[in-house]
């Protein structure tokens, strides 16, 4: 018996003790609620005492309420477009034959790991440059305002549907699907029938998940907003040194906290009323559904799928890399392999070789951690493990630190962090970090282990399994795609945060993470004040471009070793 | 009403390297109880997939009603599947299940809840009507999928193994359920199982196939009288494999000699040559068995190894002269039963037997089920 496999026999026998595995649940909590709950809401909670400021200036009020009010129309708007785009791009994937799709698997992680303030200075170039599609228009073609916010939302929220579905129809029995055909439903409307009605746990939670994202998004949002404002924009309109002098933080923590009030009560109703929700049997249209159904109409599906994912979402999002050309020959490129510092002393390359390094050793970090302390919580609230209330109420304060705007987040985090000043630097990113993407990997698995069916894990316990041997060799199998694809999302998610993790670290701090690191290379590109072009430098292509060439590296690698053990 | 006519179907799997089912082709008489048997992982699943459509063939054509379906979809063929695991949706209770078929194809209310409680009183579990997949036991799983399938209008009905995962006991009384039924409502069905009992107990016809091919087609009467092939005789029933060479060739009987010098007079096999090396198959119930070594017509001696009473037959493991071990079943209440040790001698009617040429691959390739 191998090393390995002796612990895991050990495990499987400590995990038949039931003190110990309610300590195990029990310390699950505690970390949650301690390392992840705590630190992200206590900043704003704290201060709610200044929320006087803003209910004795009815201007400030109705300004904070109606950006509040555009977030959450901007939020359910592009959550709704995402799962129409989605859905169907998760179902190509999922369903087809060929290895490439692989390839065009990890592409549609790649908006989640652009760092969000190159994501929305991509954007830009792309449509409001003369670089960019805007170049056949005259120059612009959206200028910053809401539907340039619109895009941008539906680009980084885009994977979060992809990732939570893809997962889900690989774990999908596709049994089901053929039975409703045998008995005389067009594949559409076994779709309607059958496999979403299955499938719904995990349309809701990605549904949330990404909704939650559109919310929060801050670094990104400020660049394309333009001067219309949602409740980011006003966060951070108000956290300028300014503004803080006039108003002090009331504002913030107001904004923050009506952010945060009414997504938890939208996500307990859909919580509540979304399992319940009932998809009718009854017949749309047979002949409607026969069409929609038939070769051509697939092809049309899959044609625009294809369209909206290379037009709209990745050359938008990748569209930064193409000012690296110019990296060639203007010597960029040599200061960036040998790791100088260029001429006008902008731009650092030994720096940012270092934060990248940052960067990827603090994603691997949280995700581990986070696999480890995620597992038990999933399972927590997918079986109801201490109660269905308690689940329930976990289930719903698991999305908090997705729904805190980053801004917040950051400074909350910073607020708790600083009562452990002896707490390394390094080691403050990583738990900023643990706390941002514990949300995804939990939501995703929690999902998957709720549609695995209960008397499976009996028959295990009766065939003799421990309770973590059950876990091991019977649920994991069967949700091996939503654990890879919760990984996978914190992962992505970890290399791109930037938001907060500016919050956390020193002004003066020399530890980046490579999206800080960029954000300080783009600011000066962006229009401000009088000037309304976006600058261009082939140096901040280039960081973008080896960034995202790494992290496709990273991603295939990853899909490659996975695939040993079935589809990925 | 329909008749199923398959014609020269293939299907393979990973780029071709897997041969799932290889130019097959069949005719299911309408009404038919018809079984596809054959060992695990030959093609059955396969074959019966391709004939709902539920899988794209790579060559040939297959006739439902007459009509040529290569290109209709599962849900046009006014079939019923019936799947390995039930397949019933957890999200709705058995009552939904049921008229999921009649709801979907936009029938009337009235007609589809009067097929639904008409299936579900079939199958005995109408009182069960609001019960979901997981609070039913396997048998009653089986059949909710039965009338689900029979409730959408099914005129042939596909069953891939549907008692398979039932116990022996369950399984023995629900194969003639669904076979009372099928005959009751005028249906054609094709039953996939690897349990040739089941198969003869309850078919009209059955086809053998291997490793992706239809060895024999006939009722389970001539499979097991008439075995057209070494694996058919072996997979049917039960049989004695002995090896030997033709001596002589005659109008009604061939002489064969085995192992150990013994001659014996087998059924007639004209396509046979002098000297050609055979089998020669007999079952185990087509043995007479003698107390002694005596020298009879068409005898073989041996001595019992190994005697176990199995209620209605005794079964004998008789260790021959050949140095070849046969089985000889015999009536427990007609005969005194005989001990181990005891010397005894085989005779058999030469008609009662078969003869195949000897396999290339030899005899246990053969006989293989893999
Ligand atoms: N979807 C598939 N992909 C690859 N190989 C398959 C697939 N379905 C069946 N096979 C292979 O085809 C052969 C026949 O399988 P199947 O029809 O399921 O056999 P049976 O039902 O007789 O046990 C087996 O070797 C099996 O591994
Ligand atoms: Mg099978």
């Amino acid at each position: 018996m191998g090393k390995q496999a002796k612990i895991m026999k050990s495990l499987d026998k400590i995990s038949s003790n039931s003190i110990l595995r309610s300590g195990l649940y029990l310390a699950t909590i505690f970390f949650f609620v301690a390392i992840i709950l705590i630190p992200t809401v206590l900043g704003i909670a704290l201060k709610w005492n200044l929320l006087s400021t803003v209910f004795e200036n009815p201007d400030l009020l109705s300004r904070a309420m109606n950006a509040v009010g555009a977030s959450f129309a901007i939020a359910a708007f592009v959550s709704v477009i995402d799962l129409i785009a989605g859905v169907p791009t998760a179902w190509f994937i999922a369903r087809g034959k060929s290895r490439w799709l692989n390839v065009l698997d990890t592409l549609c992680d790649l908006p989640f790991i652009i760092p969000t303030v190159a994501l929305g200075y991509s954007l830009l170039l792309f449509w409001d440059s003369p670089l960019g599609v805007a170049g056949l228009f005259g120059g612009s073609l959206l200028s910053p305002g809401w539907l340039l916010i619109i895009l941008l939302h539906f680009v980084f929220s885009f994977p979060v549907v992809v990732r939570v579905m893809v997962g889900a129809l690989l774990d999908y029995k596709y049994v089901y699907e053929e039975a409703a055909r045998t008995l005389g439903a067009h594949p559409v409307t076994a779709d309607r029938t059958v496999t979403f009605p299955i499938l719904k746990p995990s349309l809701v939670g990605s549904f949330v998940l990404a909704f939650a994202r559109s919310l929060s998004e801050t670094g990104a949002t400020i660049v394309v907003a333009g001067t219309f404002e949602t409740g980011v924009v006003f966060i951070s309109n108000m956290n300028t040194p300014e503004n803080q002098a006039i108003y002090g933080q009331g504002p913030l923590v107001f904004a923050s906290l009506l952010l945060l009030l009414i997504a938890v009560i939208i996500f307990g109703v859909i919580q509540l009323f979304g399992t319940r929700l009932k998809i009718p049997i009854k017949h749309i249209s047979r002949s409607f559904e026969k069409k929609a159904s038939g070769k051509k109409v697939v092809r049309l599906r899959d044609g625009a799928t294809l369209f909206t994912l290379f037009f709209l979402i990745l050359l938008p999002a990748l569209f930064v890399a193409v000012t690296a050309l110019p990296a060639i020959q203007d010597g960029t490129l040599g200061n960036a392999l040998s790791g100088s510092v260029d001429q006008t002393g902008k731009y650092n390359w030994g720096a940012y070789w270092q934060s990248l390094l940052v960067s990827y050793f603090v994603g691997f970090a949280a995700t581990i951690v986070n696999v480890v302390a995620g597992l038990p919580m999933a399972i927590l609230i997918a079986r109801n493990r201490m109660g269905k209330q308690l689940s329930s109420v976990l289930d719903a304060l698991v999305n908090i630190p997705i729904i805190v705007p980053s801004v917040a987040l950051g400074v909350s985090l910073r607020l708790f962090w600083a009562n452990f000043p002896f707490v390394p630097e390094l080691l403050l990113i990583i738990m900023a970090h643990i706390s941002i993407t514990y949300p995804y990997f939990v939501k995703s698995l929690a999902a998957a282990i709720m549609r695995v069916d209960p008397e499976v894990e009996n028959a295990a316990r009766i065939l003799g399994a421990r309770p973590f041997g059950v876990f091991r060799t019977i649920i994991l199998p069967m949700v091996k795609y939503s654990f890879f694809a919760g990984a996978i999302i914190m992962f992505t998610r970890s290399i791109s945060e930037t938001g907060a993790t500016v919050a956390v670290i020193s002004p003066t701090s020399s530890l980046l993470t490579v999206p800080v690191l960029l954000v300080q290379w783009i600011r000066p590109l962006l229009p401000s004040g009088t000037t309304t072009a976006v600058g261009v430098s082939s140096a901040v292509g280039l960081g973008c471009g080896f960034l995202i060439l790494f992290s496709i590296l990273i991603l295939l690698v990853l899909r490659l070793m996975m695939r040993g053990k079935g589809r990925y | 009403m329909p008749n199923v006519k398959v014609v020269n179907v293939s299907k393979t799997f990973g780029d071709g390297k897997i041969v799932a089912v290889d130019n097959v082709s069949l005719e299911i008489y309408d009404k038919e109880y018809f079984s596809l048997i054959g060992p695990s992982g030959c093609g059955k699943t396969t074959l019966l997939r391709l004939i709902a459509g539920l899988i794209p063939m790579d060559k040939g054509a297959i006739y439902i009603d007459n009509v040529l379906v290569n290109n209709m979809p599962p849900e046009e063929r006014e079939i019923g599947f019936v799947f390995q695991t039930y397949a019933l949706f957890p999200h709705m209770n058995v009552w939904e299940n049921v008229t999921y078929g009649p709801h979907i194809k936009a029938w009337e209310e009235k007609k589809a809840s009067a097929l639904g409680r008409e299936t579900l009183e079939m199958v005995k579990l109408y009182g069960r009507s609001e019960a979901f997949p997981n609070e039913l036991s396997g048998g009653m799983m089986q059949r909710v999928a039965v009338a689900r399938a029979l409730a959408a209008g099914a005129k042939l009905l596909l069953l891939d193994e549907p008692l398979g995962a039932l116990d022996a006991k369950i399984r023995n009384e629900l194969r003639y359920d669904i076979r009372r039924l099928v005959k009751d409502l005028g249906l054609t069905a094709i039953h996939v199982t690897h349990d040739q009992a089941e198969a003869m107990a309850i078919s009209d016809r059955i086809a053998v196939m291997r490793k992706g091919r239809i060895l024999q087609v006939g009722t389970p009467y001539d499979l097991y009288m008439n075995p057209q092939h070494l694996f058919v005789a072996n997979f049917i029933g039960e049989s004695n494999f002995l090896e030997g060479h033709i001596v002589d060739v005659q109008q009604d009987f061939t002489t064969v000699r085995l192992r150990g010098g013994v001659t014996v007079d087998a059924c007639n096999a004209k396509a046979r040559k002098k000297d050609e090396r055979v089998v020669l198959v007999i079952r185990p119930e087509a043995f007479t068995m003698q107390k002694g070594w005596k020298k009879t017509a068409n005898g073989i001696t041996g001595t019992i190894k190994r005697v176990s009473f199995e209620g209605t037959t005794t079964r004998y493991e008789v260790y021959l002269k050949t140095e070849e071990t046969v089985i000889v079943t015999r009536p427990s209440l007609a005969e005194q039963p005989l001990p181990v040790n005891e010397k005894v001698t085989l005779t058999f009617q030469p008609e009662k037997s078969h003869i195949f040429p000897y396999p290339l691959l030899g005899l246990m390739e053969e006989l293989k089920s893999e």
